[in-house]
C-alpha cells in the first residue's frame, strides 16, 4: 500500500476536508491501492481518531460532521471500485438506529450512525420521530443484531422503553440487543428499562455495539 | 420604564422559568410542541404565564421557542407561523398585564447550517425574520434569542430579527453544555466577543448542562465583555429519573443561591430554564431583591 497517499487521506478525514479526501482516494486508487484495504486500514482508523478527539474535548459537533462528510466523500470513490472488484467488507453486525417517537433531534443519532458505518457495521438509519413499531418491523426485516435508540428529551426517553417492550412483544428480544443514548439517558436508565447498553457519545456507541455483537 | 432603561439601570429583572416542562405537567402529550397549545389550549399557556408573574417574574417569554417555520412544520403548523407567534404574544401580554415585560422567544432551528447541514445562511435569516415579524407586529418589548449553540445561527437570528424589527431591543443567550462550551464547540468568551460586536442589548447563558457549567460560562463572558448586561436562565440542575418522574436536582433554594451569585457576577436578568417552576422563580425573586 502506498503510504505517501494513504497517510494524507487519513489526515484529510481527520481534518474534515471532503474535497481533499475524495481527491486523495482517487489518487490512491490510480496508484494501485486496494480499495477495501484503504477503507479498513485508513478510513476506519481515521474515524476512530476523530471519535477520540471528540471524547477528549478537542473536537465538537462541527468537526465530527465534517470528518463524516470527508469519509463519505472518500467512500464515494472507493465504494464503486470495491463493488467492481466484488470486494465485500465483512460487517461485524447489522444495526437499526433512530430517534424515538415524539423526538425530532437528529444530529447525535446521525453522528452515531456515521461512526458505526465507519467501524464497518451495516447501518439502517430510520431517521427521527420513529414509532416503536417501525423499529420492530425494520429490525425483523434486516435481521438486526442491535437496535440503537436516541432520545434527547426527558419526556421522550420513555419511548426508549416503549421500543424495548415492543421488541419483547414481538418475541425478538432474545436475539436483538438494544443500546440507548441521548442527553437525558444514563447507565441507570438503561438498566432500569432493560436496555443492553448505554453510550455517552458516538465513539462509545461503537465500543458498546462491538461488545454487544461479541467483537469488542 | 421602557425595557432597555430597566435592563441597564433599574432593579435586576427576574425572568420566568420553564414553559415546556410546565405544559407537559399539565398534560401536553410527548412529541407535541408547546406552540400547538398556543392555538388549541391558550388558557393553559396563560395559566403558566400567570403563575410566573404571581411568583414575581418581571419578564416572561412567549411560548414560541419552536416558532420558526422550520420547527412548526414538524407539527403540521408550517402555514400558521404568523398566527402562532401573534397569538402567543397576545396570551403573554394579557397574563403580564402591566406587571411584566413580554419577550418574544426565538429558539434554534434544530438544523445544521451549510456546510455542516443543508440549510443555507440566507434561508436561516429568512426563517428567523418571519418569526420575528410575527412577534414584533403583535407588540413584544424585546426579542429574546435563546438556547443557541452555533455562532452562524446566532448571526442569522440577529440579522433576521433586525431585518424586520430594527428598533426592538434584542438579547441572545447560548447553552453551554459540552465541556464548558456549546455543543458546537463555541467558547463563552468567543460568544461574548461576537455578541459584543453584534451590539445586542444583552447576552448570556441559558439551559446548559449544569449550574456550575453555566456559572463558569457567565464568568468568562463577563471577562471578555465587561459591562454588558448579562442574562442567566439555567436549567434547574440535572434531570434524573426517580420512580416514574423526571426530577431536576436544582431545588428552589439551590437556584436562588446561584441567582444571587449570577447577580454578583453582573447578571441583570436571572430566571430558570428546563425543570424550573413558579416555586423556583419565587425563591429567585426573593433572593435577588
Amino acid at each position: 500500500m502506498n503510504d505517501e497517499l494513504l497517510q494524507p487521506l487519513s489526515q484529510a478525514v481527520i481534518d474534515g476536508d471532503p474535497d481533499r479526501a475524495r481527491e486523495l482516494a482517487a489518487r490512491a486508487l490510480s496508484a494501485g491501492a486496494d480499495p477495501l484495504g484503504a477503507v479498513e486500514q485508513v478510513l476506519s482508523p481515521a474515524m476512530e481518531e476523530v471519535g477520540r478527539l471528540y471524547e477528549e474535548g478537542e473536537y465538537f459537533i462541527p468537526e465530527l460532521v465534517m470528518a463524516g462528510e470527508a469519509m463519505k466523500a472518500a467512500m464515494s470513490v472507493l465504494g464503486p471500485e470495491m463493488v467492481a472488484r466484488e470486494q465485500v467488507r465483512s460487517a461485524p453486525g447489522v444495526v437499526v438506529i433512530g430517534t424515538v417517537e415524539g423526538d425530532i433531534h437528529e444530529i447525535g443519532k446521525s453522528l452515531v450512525a456515521t461512526m458505526l458505518e465507519a467501524a464497518g457495521f451495516v447501518v439502517h438509519d430510520l431517521g427521527v420521530d420513529v414509532p416503536a413499531a417501525a423499529f420492530v418491523s425494520r429490525a425483523r426485516e434486516v435481521d438486526a443484531d442491535v437496535v440503537g435508540l436516541s432520545a434527547l428529551l426527558t419526556t421522550t426517553m420513555r419511548n426508549q422503553q416503549a421500543v424495548i417492550e415492543a421488541l419483547e412483544e414481538a418475541g425478538m428480544r432474545g436475539r436483538v440487543r438494544v443500546v440507548i443514548g441521548g442527553a437525558p439517558a444514563s447507565p441507570e436508565w438503561a438498566e432500569r428499562i432493560g436496555a443492553d447498553g448505554y453510550a455517552e457519545n458516538a465513539r462509545e456507541a461503537v465500543t458498546v455495539v462491538r461488545r454487544l455483537v461479541g467483537v469488542g | 420604564m421602557d425595557f432597555l432603561t430597566r435592563l441597564k439601570d433599574g432593579p435586576v429583572l427576574v425572568a420566568d422559568g420553564a414553559m415546556g416542562t410546565m405544559l407537559q405537567a399539565a398534560g401536553l402529550p410527548v412529541g407535541t410542541p408547546g406552540e400547538a397549545w398556543v392555538l388549541e389550549r391558550p388558557e393553559v399557556v396563560a395559566d403558566v404565564h400567570r403563575a410566573y408573574v404571581e411568583a414575581g417574574a418581571d419578564l416572561i417569554l412567549t411560548c414560541t421557542f419552536g416558532g420558526t417555520r422550520a420547527r412548526l412544520s414538524h407539527a403540521g403548523l408550517a402555514d400558521r407561523v404568523a398566527e402562532v407567534n401573534r397569538r402567543a404574544v397576545e396570551i403573554a401580554r394579557e397574563a403580564a398585564a402591566d406587571r411584566a415585560y413580554v419577550a418574544g422567544d426565538i429558539g434554534p432551528l434544530g438544523e445544521l447550517l451549510v456546510p455542516l447541514g443543508k440549510r443555507t445562511y440566507e434561508e436561516a435569516v429568512a426563517l428567523f425574520a418571519e418569526q420575528a415579524a410575527g412577534l414584533a407586529e403583535a407588540g413584544v418589548d424585546l426579542l429574546y434569542i435563546e438556547t443557541m449553540s452555533s455562532l452562524d445561527e446566532v448571526r442569522a437570528a440577529v440579522e433576521g430579527a433586525r431585518r424586520v424589527a430594527p428598533d426592538l431591543p434584542l438579547t441572545v443567550t447560548l447553552s453551554f453544555d459540552a465541556k464548558g462550551r456549546t455543543n458546537m464547540g463555541v467558547r463563552p468568551e468567543q460568544a461574548a466577543q461576537v455578541l459584543a460586536e453584534l451590539r445586542v442589548d444583552g447576552f448570556g447563558a441559558n439551559c446548559g448542562a449544569s449550574l456550575e457549567m453555566t456559572e463558569e460560562a457567565v464568568c468568562r463572558m463577563r471577562e471578555a465583555a465587561p459591562g454588558v448586561p448579562l442574562i442567566v436562565k439555567p436549567n434547574a440542575g440535572l434531570p434524573r429519573m426517580v420512580e416514574d418522574e423526571v426530577l431536576y436536582d436544582g431545588t428552589p433554594e439551590v437556584m436562588a443561591e446561584y441567582a444571587r451569585r449570577f447577580v454578583d457576577l453582573g447578571a441583570r436578568v436571572v430566571g430558570g430554564c428546563c425543570g424550573s417552576t413558579p416555586a423556583h422563580i419565587e425563591a429567585i425573586a426573593r433572593a435577588v431583591r
